[in-house]
């Protein structure tokens, strides 16, 4: 079993190195797209599905990290300083934003992350000295690096990708950690992880701090993407959208946001044939996904398998009850 | 100073209504624990139900009826069968989620069959203003205000006075308790979803006369509902009346005296406080945490 899973990682990573370079620049644009917000979505499952924290505001981080690249390119620093900045920018945000966590949870929480990424939009739409305001920031640069020009498309797609490879194993390798297990234990029971001796104030903020520097740095990557960033993307719309990407994945899955990203940024592009009423589509698609499967995608496997379970169990009891019976009659 | 006292009457007026929403949105936390994303967008969807009846030859109070029965047939009975109960027992989550797929498809639905173009709606008070001692308020804020107080009040007399309301809140407080004393739950709990869409209807036909019947109108108007909620404090549903007005006129005062461009974070600033010195909110009961 684990081996098979090893060769479908292995087969998966190849398709995406693969299949990009047969498609069209609008294919690999797209590509790209979702595969940042497979890095951003990263983050917000590992503070929403696996340390359970109820974070509505991601976007904010996103944003925080787009603009901290762009300003950054302005002033004439490098690409690769930036991205680390974004990173660090976020790591310190989510720090500051995971203190409310510690008082209130669940829906307070959601709420108070939400009106965290009311705030950070705010600033970005009216503090114009920085951050142009709505005009944005236009001509951001694609990066260079070794001798290596990532401008084209299919450069791009390939440098976001190993970052997202890195980050990707990087995360494994987190949750595989006590740290990991902490973050889940936190999840689960609070109370009883506190009294096992794990300090759920450092963990807690911390889960939204980790988070926050998968968003810094999908951000940076998605403004030199797109070449031009607004206050736009970064609403609680935003937000609300990272989120339901998650649990439409499947939260606390670790290949969740693959499968959530690819429903909130390819799905769209795919119901275009509906025109008009595309997004109304959309919206409808991912109610009766939440029906049929309100764990989420990925916890497909195992519905079937309780399924199957369950009617083996039935099976086996109606087996026994026909045997008993049959005795019975004998005697 | 008349200026001052202008803003506070307009800023009621506008938090009445944000009243209305909240308090819909409280009702079905405590009964059901549905948090409502799709909020804003239940109050966008009979606003275009009156227009459609309008267009159809009905006057605006018919309307307004026609669209309260269809309201709480959509909005209440099919919304809890087909979206709450099935997901009821998978926690916060896949309801939230839920809830945001339904305000995106209802959004989107209207734009595409309706129109993408804010529509013109006929105000329910005579177009008028009265000077008292030298403030001007128009009939339009006097007439929203008081009925939108009407309406919070009559609900909660509904609530504390009727055995039906009683009952209701039985059910809030301890649903196993409610069930084994013969209430029936799931019939308490479709009564408050039919609440939640009368309040929404009234909201609509108060708030669309200035705002404009519009496809997306609902997302701001949403999220002051749930901002009031959790200002007023969450499980109490006086809560939700004082929140609103808060919000209301807080809102009003800033856009005039502090600036226009941030607006918009009044209610988060005043929201940020309440969580951070009494996350229960003004109202609230502190609910203890269980192991």
């Amino acid at each position: 079993m684990k081996k098979l899973g090893f060769l479908l990682g292995l087969a998966g990573l190849a398709a995406l190195i693969l299949v990009p370079g047969m498609l069209k620049s609008h294919g690999i644009y797209l590509f790209t797209y979702w595969l940042i917000y497979v890095i951003a979505t990263m983050g917000l499952n590992l503070t929403v599905g696996y340390a359970g924290q109820k974070s509505l505001g991601h976007a904010a981080f996103f944003g925080i990290g787009a603009y901290t690249v762009a300003v950054m390119m302005q002033a004439g620093f490098s690409f690769w300083l930036g991205l680390p900045m974004a990173a660090l920018g976020c790591f310190a945000v989510g720090l500051v934003l995971g203190f409310p966590a510690l008082r209130v949870q669940t829906i307070y929480l959601a709420f108070a992350t939400l009106g965290f990424n009311t705030a950070v939009w705010l600033v970005m739409r009216n503090e114009e000295w920085l951050t142009g305001g709505t005009f944005g920031i236009n001509n951001i640069a694609r990066p260079k690096a070794l001798g290596v020009d990532f401008d084209g498309n299919l450069n791009y797609y390939y440098l976001v990708l190993g970052i997202a490879v890195v980050l990707a194993l990087v995360l494994w390798g987190l949750l595989r950690s006590p740290w990991g297990k902490a973050f889940t234990a936190l999840r689960d029971n609070p109370i009883r992880a506190e009294s096992l001796g794990i300090d759920i104030r450092s963990y807690t903020l911390l889960s939204f701090a980790i988070g926050a520097a998968y968003a810094g740095v999908a951000g940076g990557l998605f403004g030199s993407l797109v070449q031009f960033i607004d206050p736009a993307p970064f609403t609680v719309d935003g937000s609300i959208m990272m989120y339901l990407m998650v649990v439409v994945g499947g939260s606390g899955y670790f290949l969740g946001p693959l499968l959530g990203a690819a429903v909130g940024v390819i799905l769209p592009e795919w119901l275009r044939f509906a025109q008009a009423w595309y997004l109304f589509v959309f919206g409808t698609a991912v109610v009766m996904l939440m029906i049929w499967l309100p764990d989420g995608l990925l916890s497909l496997p195992d519905v079937l398998r309780a399924k199957r379970l369950s009617r083996q169990a039935s099976a086996d009891r109606a087996a026994a009850a026909q045997q008993h019976s049959a005795q019975g009659a004998k005697a | 100073m008349t200026d001052f006292f202008q803003l506070f009457f307009s800023g009621l007026a506008t938090g009445s209504i944000y009243a209305l929403a909240a308090l819909g949105f409280t009702l079905l936390w405590q009964a059901s624990g549905t948090i409502n994303f799709a909020q804003g967008e239940f109050v966008m969807l009979p606003a275009f139900m009156m227009l459609g009846f309008m267009s159809a030859g009905c006057p605006l109070l018919l309307s307004f009826v026609a669209s309260c029965v269809l309201s709480v047939v959509v909005l209440g009975w099919l919304f809890k069968r087909g979206v709450v109960d099935p997901l009821f027992k998978y926690g916060m989550m896949p309801i939230v989620v839920a809830t945001i797929g339904l305000s995106i498809a209802m959004r989107n639905a209207v734009r595409a069959g309706y129109s993408a173009e804010p529509q013109p709606f006929p105000n329910l008070f005579p177009d008028q203003v009265y000077d008292l001692f030298g403030v001007t308020v128009s009939a339009t804020d006097i007439g929203t205000f008081a009925f939108a107080i009407a309406l919070v009040l009559v609900t909660q007399a509904f609530l504390n006075k009727t055995v039906t309301g009683r009952a209701m809140q039985a059910v809030a407080q301890n649903t196993e308790s409610a069930s084994v004393l013969g209430i029936n739950v799931p019939r308490m709990i479709f009564y408050t979803f039919a609440i939640n869409a009368l309040l929404a209807a009234a909201a609509a036909i108060l708030v669309t006369p200035t705002y404009l019947a519009k496809f997306d109108m609902g997302g701001s108007l949403g999220n002051k509902a749930f901002f009031a909620a959790i200002i007023g404090g969450f499980n109490n549903s006086r809560g939700a009346l004082l929140g609103g007005l808060i919000v209301g006129v807080c809102e009003n005062l800033a856009a005039a005296y502090i600036s226009p461009a941030y607006k918009d974070a009044v209610a988060l600033i005043i929201f940020m406080v309440v969580i951070l010195f009494k996350p229960q909110g003004l109202l609230g009961k502190k609910v203890e945490r269980k192991v």
